[in-house]
């Protein structure tokens, strides 16, 4: 295995420091160190962070394998800086049994480029209708922890109770799309008065904030863990910040998107913009950011959603939900949390990884940068800003809502175990 | 005037008054003419896409084009290669290749019409966007009301029904403002949007309180299946509430005028005596809208050959 020199990273913003990998793990941390044939990897300065974990990645392999496959996600996401990604599962078939998820978690062993950690479905066929053999899908291979229909609201109450208790056998959390389908029929964009003047159904804020406030209190009765994907509104960041406040055992994520853009997006009907839950307003992307700097919101997750061209280049009630991610979520987060001053690199660390590696019970991953831990680490350059050209991503769509933005941030290099996925902001598998 | 005719926002209060003047100087020149037809067309290629059925609003289009000497091409969703899958872009690029001048697009989906725009190179129209705008409706519209109360400045119209499902409604608004006339929308309030509050109108919820105010009442279609969406409990009530029946129209000012854009649900938004009474100016609308339509027409198409 090659051992690694990495001279001069800043780990967490701190001062510059050299680090030495071996095994797979950190060897050393100090001044000046020496290795004998070790590769030196020459950080000059740039940020070193735990390699980022993604809650929520949608990798489509099995079934959508021309928008995305495991392989292509997964470079996508060592480019992004992340070591571990949750797939979710709404592939087809759905990952709703342990040969599915086990599938899965082998096409990610095989491409190597990131831990793709499965997750599995709640209900079989994301129905919402029974649950699915939740604790095979535990003890298998794939070791699946985290339980999510998403796509789907699990919107039935008892079942969402029988799923938060059942999991609790294994450690595992339900992951919940907080979306309440009675009140979201043919919903397209937020509600509000652009959806009125655009002539587009609105997607109310009160759809996602009912299941949110409905399912604390249940995750609070029984005493589970629940996690919130995707959060979208101020008011569900209130929900949240009251049920933290009683102990509640909730965890939530906010996509990239969601911290930077808008409901006017959907002004040029373009489809690209068409995301589930949709874009917010300006009020709705504060409370956003000032949660995920307060720990409301625990977690940064993509909802990376590639989409072949054919289901994106139609008119917009036409089009499927979803927008790429993982290639562009660091330069969000850096853009909308660090340059404005409300995060720190720490605080990257925790949001990013630290956190998201909790709630999904991944011991190898989201640890310090210290000697003895494992190897997994990003090295990047915050200060290059780029203009985002969906040409460009390695991912196998291009439905990024960023084209044409320029973003700041750049990842340099990516290590997984020790072994780099990223060398000079390429790809080396 | 914009290239495109996508919403009534796209016209300001010069082109919307260009297109109202124009249209008025085209039924002049027709009047009396044993050949309803004018040459400024010739040459020109105008392309009726219908993705939705609309008998009455395709055939005002392909009467507009005519009469302006154009060759139209109805395309329309059935029974072409648009009901067979093919995107929209692919039509778009297809329309292109044939060399269209002008595209008049009906579609069931809000926005069609300014996705088309980014695809082609001739002129789109929008005929009608699923939820979205209607402007040429509105224009005849604003047309019929000036030529009846001969001004727009000032005048009080009201809209009454299912604006949340509107597209009249909507371009209506804009386009009224634009033109100086006071909007009024009644409606129960599950049938308004939510956010309708930033529209330039003012809403309310009482018809009776609005009629003696308005120079204008603008009955919108409501669709019975509505109520089984719990948008209304019944169509007694609605139309108890919110229909237009002889002893309300009563309460109207003299010289007011009521209108619909059709297709009328006599007995629902609107009573039998009410559409065929002298107030009434729904048959003028359908005239109205091919010299409107000839109008749009000709400003977008008829400048220097492209
Ligand atoms: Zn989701």
């Amino acid at each position: 295995m090659t051992t690694h020199l990495i001279k001069g990273a800043r780990p967490l913003g701190g001062d510059a420091v050299d680090i030495l990998v071996e095994d797979g793990r950190i060897a050393a941390i100090g001044d000046s160190l020496a290795a004998t044939g070790a590769e030196v990897v020459e950080a000059g300065g740039l940020i070193a962070l735990p390699g980022l974990v993604d809650l929520h990645t949608h990798l489509r392999e099995p079934g959508r394998e021309d928008a995305e496959t495991v392989e292509t996600g997964s470079r996508a996401a060592a480019l992004g800086g992340f070591t571990a990604v949750h797939a979710m599962a709404n592939t087809d078939p759905v990952a709703d049994t342990a040969g599915v998820v086990e599938q899965v978690w082998r096409l990610g062993q095989e491409a190597g480029l990131v831990d793709v950690v499965p997750v599995g479905a709640v209900t079989v066929g994301l129905k919402g209708e029974r649950l699915a053999e939740l604790g095979a899908m535990a003890d298998s291979a794939a070791r699946v922890r985290v339980f999510s229909d998403d796509g789907h609201c699990v919107s039935d109450p008892a079942l969402m109770r029988r799923a938060l208790e059942y999991v609790k056998a294994f450690d595992g959390v339900v992951a919940q799309h907080a979306e309440e389908p009675r009140l979201t029929v043919g919903a397209q964009m937020h509600e509000g008065d652009r959806s009125a003047r655009l002539g587009l159904t609105g997607w109310p804020a009160a759809a996602e904030e009912a299941i949110i406030a409905r399912d604390v209190l249940l995750a609070e009765h029984v005493g589970a863990r629940l996690h919130l994907c995707h959060v979208s509104t101020a008011g569900s960041v209130e929900i949240l910040r009251w049920a933290k406040s009683r102990g509640v055992q909730v965890t939530a994520e906010v996509t990239p998107h969601h911290l930077l853009l808008t409901d006017a997006c959907a002004e040029s009907y373009d489809p690209v913009f068409k995301v589930n839950p949709p874009l917010r307003t300006e009020a709705d992307i504060e409370a956003l950011r000032a949660g995920l700097a307060d720990g409301t919101i625990d977690a940064v997750g993509t909802d990376h959603a590639p989409h072949a061209v054919e289901d994106k280049e139609s008119e917009w009630a036409q089009a499927r939900p979803g927008m790429l991610g993982l290639e562009q979520a660091l330069s969000v987060v850096i853009e909308t949390m660090v340059e404005p001053g409300r995060l720190d690199w720490a605080g990257v660390a925790d949001r990013m990884s630290v956190r998201p590696a909790q709630i999904g019970r991944l011991a190898e991953h989201g640890r310090p940068i210290a000697p003895g831990e494992p190897a997994n680490l990003v090295l990047l350059d915050p200060g290059t800003r780029a203009t985002v050209d969906p040409a460009a991503l390695a991912s196998r769509s291009r439905n990024s809502p960023y084209a044409g933005r320029e973003l700041p941030g750049r990842v340099v290099a990516t290590f997984l175990r020790g072994i780099a996925t990223v060398l000079d902001g390429k790809a080396t598998r | 005037m914009k290239r495109h005719l996508l919403e009534a926002a796209d016209l300001d209060r010069d082109d919307a008054t260009l297109v109202l003047d124009t249209a008025a100087q085209i039924e002049q020149a027709l009047a009396g003419r044993e050949v309803k037809k004018l040459p400024t067309l010739r040459g020109r290629t105008v392309v009726n896409l219908f993705y939705e059925d609309s008998t009455r609003t395709r055939i005002s289009f392909e009467l507009a084009a005519k009469r302006l000497s154009a060759d139209v091409i109805n395309f329309s969703a059935k029974g072409s290669s648009v009901s067979k899958g093919e995107s929209l872009k692919d039509t778009a690029l297809t329309l292109e290749a044939m060399g269209a001048d002008g595209v008049v697009v009906r579609h069931s989906a809000s926005g069609a019409p300014h996705r088309l725009a980014n695809w082609v190179r001739g002129s789109v129209v929008n005929a009608g966007d699923g939820t979205h705008e209607h402007p040429t409706q509105a224009l005849l519209d604003a047309y019929t009301i000036r030529h009846r109360l001969g001004r727009l400045d000032g005048v009080r119209v009201t809209i009454v029904g299912d604006v949340l499902h509107s597209r009249v409604a909507r371009s209506n608004v804009v386009l009224l403002q634009t033109l100086g006339a006071e909007v009024t929308l009644v409606a129960p309030p599950t049938l308004l949007p939510v956010g309708v509050g930033s529209w330039p109108a003012e809403v309310g919820y009482d018809l009776d309180a609005v009629l003696p105010k308005s120079d204008v009442v603008m009955m919108l279609r409501v669709q019975g299946e509505r109520m089984n969406a719990s948008f209304f409990p019944s169509a007694r009530e609605y139309s108890r509430r919110y229909g237009l029946d002889a002893r309300r129209m009563a309460a109207l000012p003299d010289d007011a005028i009521v209108m619909h854009p059709g297709p009328m649900n006599r007995g629902m938004e609107i009573a039998a005596e009410v559409a065929d009474s002298v107030r009434s100016t729904i048959v003028e609308q359908v005239a109205n809208g091919v010299s409107v339509r000839m109008a749009v027409l000709y400003l977008l198409l008829g400048g220097a050959a492209q």
